[in-house]
């Protein structure tokens, strides 16, 4: 694992990758395992969405699931991001993201639009205080839907993380307004994905929806992918989601290494998004957001 | 063995489980089907507990409960335990529950009632390996156990263990047993489904399901965990003939990388492979990656990869790589068994687009051979297939796919059907037109002995499709001639493929219809590609109305394509008509003219429009020329190449 690098490495700019050690040639194959199928899948999510879709972003939101997202990305485009990372930014972030994104956003070559949400007061007032913050992020980036005209976003939203979610498709189409209807969901099987949104609306790809947690930092610590460094233990707490600074809290942990945080993983009976204030206002605030087109 | 609830992962391509000690199990995928009170749940329930799947303490909690509300203890509680939990975070789309027999991993498949019941057997079951029809005892074979008979039937499923439950209920008796046993028996084998097993269960005390009590001592059959234990995984899908298809082609760099997901076999550097439908021939030069490349191990199913050949050959999404001695086959015609979920039935003569894997293709219905409402299990009519019925259905296509029946090849044997857009029904291929059993051409193409930049060197220009379209009698020839006298008189090499003059020949055997147009255009691409390949400017002049064929005739030119359309106003066009095209059409003497109607796709990106109307065929020509210099085609003034010196 490593956090903040500043030697830029195999992945850094060079469009042509080292060329590797010879493996012995033979005749059996190897075998997949858990995370080598999730990775396959995932790959094939990106460039169906690739090709199929005209003009896509990547939302980047500096968290874990992101990066391994842009991980992923790199692997089903030999080393690059065909496409724009897009920062829909609240300002409020943790300086640690901001450090984050500044960095890697060079060293891996991202072609990064940071877009700016607009004022509180612009946002929903019936919603409770957190939940109203975070639509302020769904605002930003219905104004981004505007300005570049986007038919497809891809956004690392996992089936485990929240009930709502469980709910979601690979490809998942938008209303005009960026509205989810959850109930009028096309069928997907087969991993054919549905990719033409009706004129005018848009479609979420969400090529890790069925990783989880687990499978995150699993993959993580065996791709060496860099994370920011809030997700580890410091005096005996940790971040396991990262949102905006005032509405995200750490939890208790003593995981200071991705190893201790798997284990911890399997023990815990602390959802994910525990920290995440806007979970817990009302029951039906997450689904609204997402409704509104919250990612 | 703790149980895992997942959310429908990617199906394990080799249908083994990686074991923490490094071994391997068969895994076998199995759906329980039956009457809704015939003791599904209670079935899944003891299962679990009797193969040591669930959770410590689990079903203690379950008992604990069940004695504080004062209701007696059943297993299906453990089903609606696991279903809440599940509703609190996962899936509720394709569920699997897993657990182990002796030698097995079973994935049972859930396949839940009511109205998703025929979409999730069919998306859910057609992977399956195996089944287990349940029964109760003291009802009997009913319609509903028929029906599901039936759908397995449907769905392929070869390998089912009929279970007889609630035997308690007729007090174990031998007799009742034998009545149900030989009424199911007869059922499924009339069905062409012959039953594994027929196993005397009571799911709620134990007996047949992991030990023959005494209560069933006459019976001498496997209990349930012993006929799972049995069943035959399916065969690793990586021990099929291989089958890559073409997601995308990319050029980031100077590598032209074919990427795609390995669905079946497996491939390695150095093997020769058949592009199909093309029939073209080439060898696997490398398997590219990332961070590391090239990667030199051998690539099996369930992969995504992305790989080099050793030549230049035309690839578009939708091909498929295979091995030249087990290539799958060409089709324009395929039979299918389907289901549908659209709320518009299918009928015949539907025009449908039809995907399998990344290809796709306009399709129309020839034939609906059987239509079933599987909730009634009758042929209910023969003319179309109601939302959530199941069929068999001809297709023909208007483009060729390789495909494979279902049963050779259940990944490439699938296809799905769409209609505006959304996907409205899903199928297994049950056979492909016979007599078209792709041959592979071994085509080597002969490399020219020539070098692109010898030729370049003397042209002064690189090669070229310059492509013409636009209405009759817009100007096209007219320009085309003049281009290429142009091209010719500065030392050029061009040559006109003009449409009309190679129907008389090379595509004499073409009509006008949409798919003989399209491929008019295609042989059109084809032969001006290949000398821009060879470094001469092709010049095109074809009406070529359809935006898809033009697409095409891109794809296939790639880089080399320069578009104009010759926009001279519709009007004029007409008052034109040097061939009286324009006149007969009015007089409806010539069907499928282009012109008169709306039927003309305006090039929405061309590199250059031309209104002839508006200005000299000279002016127009020096226009092309400027256009094919700012892209690269013609060289500038021979810039002082000594300057460079």
């Amino acid at each position: 694992m490593h956090l903040l690098r500043t030697d830029s490495g195999a992945d850094g700019r060079d469009s042509r990758p080292p060329v590797s050690e010879q493996i012995p040639v033979g005749l059996t194959t190897p075998s997949m395992d858990h995370l080598d199928q999730l990775e396959a899948q995932s790959i094939y999510i990106f460039r169906e969405a690739f090709g199929r879709l005209k003009k896509i972003a990547l939302l980047w939101s500096l968290g874990k699931d992101s990066n391994v997202m842009i991980w992923l990305a790199r692997k089903a485009f030999f080393g690059r991001l065909p496409f724009p990372a897009l920062h829909v930014d609240t300002g409020k972030k943790f300086p640690e993201m901001y450090r984050f994104r500044d960095h890697y956003g060079k060293e891996w070559d991202l072609d990064l639009r940071v877009e700016p949400c607009p004022p509180i007061d612009a946002v929903d007032p019936t919603l409770p205080p957190a939940a109203r913050s975070a639509a302020r992020k769904t605002e930003g980036l219905k104004m981004a839907l505007g300005k570049y005209g986007f038919d497809g976003l891809i956004a690392g939203i996992r089936r485990d993380e929240e009930a709502t979610r469980a709910k979601e498709r690979v490809f998942s189409p938008r209303g005009l307004e960026g509205n989810w209807d959850v109930r009028d969901q096309p069928p997907e099987f087969w991993d054919h994905f549905n990719a033409s949104p009706p004129q005018g609306a848009h479609l979420r790809i969400h090529p890790i929806l069925h990783w989880t947690e687990s499978d995150i930092w699993a993959y993580t610590k065996r791709e060496n992918i860099p994370i920011i460094p809030l997700y580890l233990s410091q005096n005996g707490k940790r971040y396991r989601s990262l949102g905006d600074q005032d509405i995200t809290n750490p939890v208790a942990s003593t995981a200071s290494n991705i190893d201790e945080i798997l284990i911890e993983l399997e023990q815990t009976k602390v959802p994910e998004r525990a920290g995440r204030a806007l979970d817990h206002e009302t029951e039906d605030a997450f689904e609204r957001l997402r409704v509104a087109g919250y990612l | 063995m703790n149980m895992i609830v997942t959310p429908a992962s990617p199906a394990t391509p080799n249908g083994t489980t990686s074991m923490p000690n490094g071994t391997t199990r068969p895994q076998v995928r199995i759906v329980i089907v039956g009457h809704v009170d015939h003791g599904k749940s209670t079935l899944v329930g003891r299962l679990l507990h009797e193969t040591g799947s669930l959770p410590d303490g689990k079903l203690e909690m379950l008992k604990a409960v069940s004695a504080r509300r004062g209701m007696p203890f059943e297993w299906s509680f453990l089903l609606d335990a696991l279903q809440t939990e599940r509703d609190q975070g996962i899936t509720i789309d394709t569920t699997q529950i897993r657990f182990r027999t002796n030698s097995r991993d079973i994935v049972l498949i859930d396949a839940p009632g009511h109205a998703e019941f025929l979409r999730n057997m069919i998306t859910g079951a057609s992977q399956a390996d195996g089944a287990v029809l349940i029964i109760d005892a003291l009802e009997g074979v009913r319609d509903q156990t028929r029906r599901h008979g039936y759908l397995l039937h449907l769905l392929g499923v070869k390998q089912v263990a009929v279970v007889v439950n609630k035997m308690d209920r007729v007090d174990f008796s031998a007799d009742r047993f034998k009545e149900i046993s030989d009424e199911i028996s007869a059922h499924l084998q009339g069905l062409g489904v012959k039953p594994t097993a027929v196993i005397p269960i009571s799911a709620r005390d134990g007996d047949g399901v992991a030990e023959r009590t005494d209560r069933i001592g006459w019976y001498k059959g496997p209990t349930v965990v012993e006929a799972l234990d049995q069943l035959e995984p399916a065969r690793p899908l990586e021990a099929l003939a291989l089958r890559l298809p073409v997601q995308a082609i990319y050029k980031f760099d100077d590598r032209r990388i074919v990427a795609g997901r390995i669905e079946s076999g497996s491939l390695i550097a150095g093997d020769e492979v058949v592009i199909m439908p093309a029939g073209k021939i080439a060898k696997i030069k490398t398997v590219e990656s990332w961070p590391v490349t090239p990667v030199a191990g051998r690539q099996g199913a369930g992969r995504s990869v992305g790989i080099t050949l050793d030549r230049e050959l035309f690839l578009e999404r939708g091909d498929i790589i295979a091995h030249a001695n087990a290539a799958p086959r060409e089709t324009r015609r395929l039979r299918a068994r389907i289901f549908w979920l659209h709320d518009k039935p299918l009928a015949k003569g539907d025009q449908l687009l039809v995907r399998c894997g990344p290809k796709e293709s306009r399709a129309t219905v020839v034939a609906i051979e059987k239509a079933v409402d599987p909730g009634e299990l009758s042929s209910v009519e023969n003319k179309a297939i109601g939302r959530n019925h199941v069929g068999e259905i001809d297709i023909s296509l208007s483009n060729p796919i390789a495909t494979d029946p279902y049963t050779e090849n259940p990944r490439t044997g699938r296809l799905v059907i769409e209609v505006s857009g959304r996907i409205a029904g899903g199928g297994l291929v049950l056979s492909v037109d016979a007599g078209q059993r792709a041959v592979p051409v071994d085509i080597v193409p002969v490399e020219s002995a020539l070098r692109l930049d010898e030729r370049s060197a003397r042209y002064r220009h690189n090669g070229a499709v310059v492509w013409l379209t636009g209405l009759p009698a817009s100007g096209k020839s007219t320009l085309a001639k003049a281009l290429e006298r142009r091209l010719f008189t500065n030392g050029g090499s061009p040559i006109l493929l003009d449409g009309d003059t190679l129907r008389a020949g090379l595509n004499s055997d073409l009509g006008f219809s949409a798919a003989d147009r399209s491929e008019n255009i295609r042989r059109l691409a084809e032969v001006a590609t290949h000398l821009a390949r060879n470094g001469h400017i092709a010049i095109v002049a074809a009406v070529s109305p359809a935006r898809e064929d033009r697409a095409t005739a891109r794809r296939i030119a790639d880089t080399a394509f320069r578009e104009i359309h010759v926009a001279t106003p519709a009007g004029i066009c007409e008052e034109r008509d040097p061939k009286g095209h324009y006149k007969k059409a009015r007089a409806g003497a010539l069907a499928s003219f282009t012109g008169i109607g709306n039927d003309y796709e305006t090039p929405q990106a061309a590199e250059l429009v031309i209104d002839t109307s508006a200005r000299t065929v000279s002016d127009a020509a020096d226009e092309i020329e400027q256009m094919l210099k700012t892209t690269g085609v013609l060289f500038d003034e021979v810039v002082d190449l000594a300057a460079n010196i």
